[in-house]
């Protein structure tokens, strides 16, 4: 069988290339709105794994809201990004710099 | 044997794709990728016997919220080239900064803590055993409270995404019901009194 800690360190692996990816693509909000979901998937991973070990159905559950949530989220995230290209013409995020001064 | 087999199959997949979104020069392939990086993890859920949300996975991320990605990445006009600047200059602090989380994660959970020994494998649910009863019950009971918060949390993302990207142009021919329902009788009809006048038949002439 295989052991709790090779799907945690997985999940670890998941969340550390996410979260890599969050620093290298700093300039596409895209990429780093798909670098989130990678990371929710990865805590799911997580929830997932430590149910079925520890024969608990709620860690389920939790994956269940944490999918709706992550819906939820990517939804708007991907609607600002429309009426932001509508209004300034680029997702470059270090061209958003009006809230600056 | 085989099951772990194909665990290992499955998170190399995983983690392969996972690089591939992070470093995919276009954000349509990043999406591509990620739609196999869903996949796979759904792959893997099945192994843990989350069958329901496993399906759920494939359903919900692959079927709307990656298509919703790929209409998104799809319908924006983006020029990449300047979005790709500063990737190599932040490589290594992000390669560095990943690493160093991975290692402090692997020598925390690498003590023995979580092993087959400490942590035995589960026995295998029996032929009849119903992945979606059980979690429906759960949900439709004890959690059915914050079930209820999550139907509202995507009834308030619906309206919202609606309301951010509604625009009203200038121009377009629309409907008014308010002003449709305001009208009365006099505003549209006129009646005219007028003598009877004597029609003349096609057949007379």
């Amino acid at each position: 069988m295989i052991p709790l800690s090779h799907f945690i360190v997985l999940g670890a692996i998941l969340f550390c290339i996410s979260m890599a990816g969050i620093f290298l693509n700093r300039k596409n909000v895209i990429v780093l709105l798909m670098s989130i979901e990678l990371m929710l998937l990865s805590v799911n991973l997580n929830f997932v794994a430590f149910s079925r070990f520890l024969g608990d159905t709620a860690g389920q559950v939790f994956v269940f809201f944490i999918l709706t949530v992550a819906a939820a989220e990517a939804a708007i995230g991907l609607a600002i990004l429309v009426v932001l290209f509508r209004n300034r013409g680029t997702i470059n995020v270090a061209d958003l710099d009006t809230a600056k001064g | 044997m085989f099951v772990q087999l194909v665990f290992y199959v499955l998170g190399a997949v995983l983690v392969a794709s996972a690089v591939a979104v992070i470093t995919a020069r276009n954000p349509v392939h990043s999406a591509l990728f990620l739609v196999l990086a869903f996949f796979t993890s759904a792959g893997i859920w099945l192994l843990l016997e989350a069958e329901f949300l496993a399906i759920v996975l494939v359903l919900v991320y692959v079927g709307a919220v990656m298509v919703l990605f790929l209409f998104v990445v799809m319908m924006l006009d983006v020029n990449l080239a300047p979005l790709r600047e500063g990737f190599i200059r932040y490589l290594p602090v992000g390669a560095a900064v990943a690493v160093v989380v991975v290692v402090e994660i692997a020598l925390v959970i690498g003590a023995s803590g979580f092993d087959l020994g400490s942590m035995p494998a589960p026995p295998a649910h029996e032929a009849g055993y119903s992945n979606t009863k059980e979690l429906g019950a759960l949900l439709y009971t004890v959690y059915v409270y914050p079930f209820e918060i999550a139907g509202a949390i995507l009834l308030v993302a619906i309206v919202a995404a609606i309301a951010l990207t509604m625009r009203r142009r200038s121009g377009v021919k629309t409907q008014d019901p308010a002003r449709q329902v305001e009208v009365r009788r006099a505003d549209r009809v006129r009646i005219v009194r007028m003598p009877a006048e004597k029609r003349e038949r096609v057949s007379d002439r």
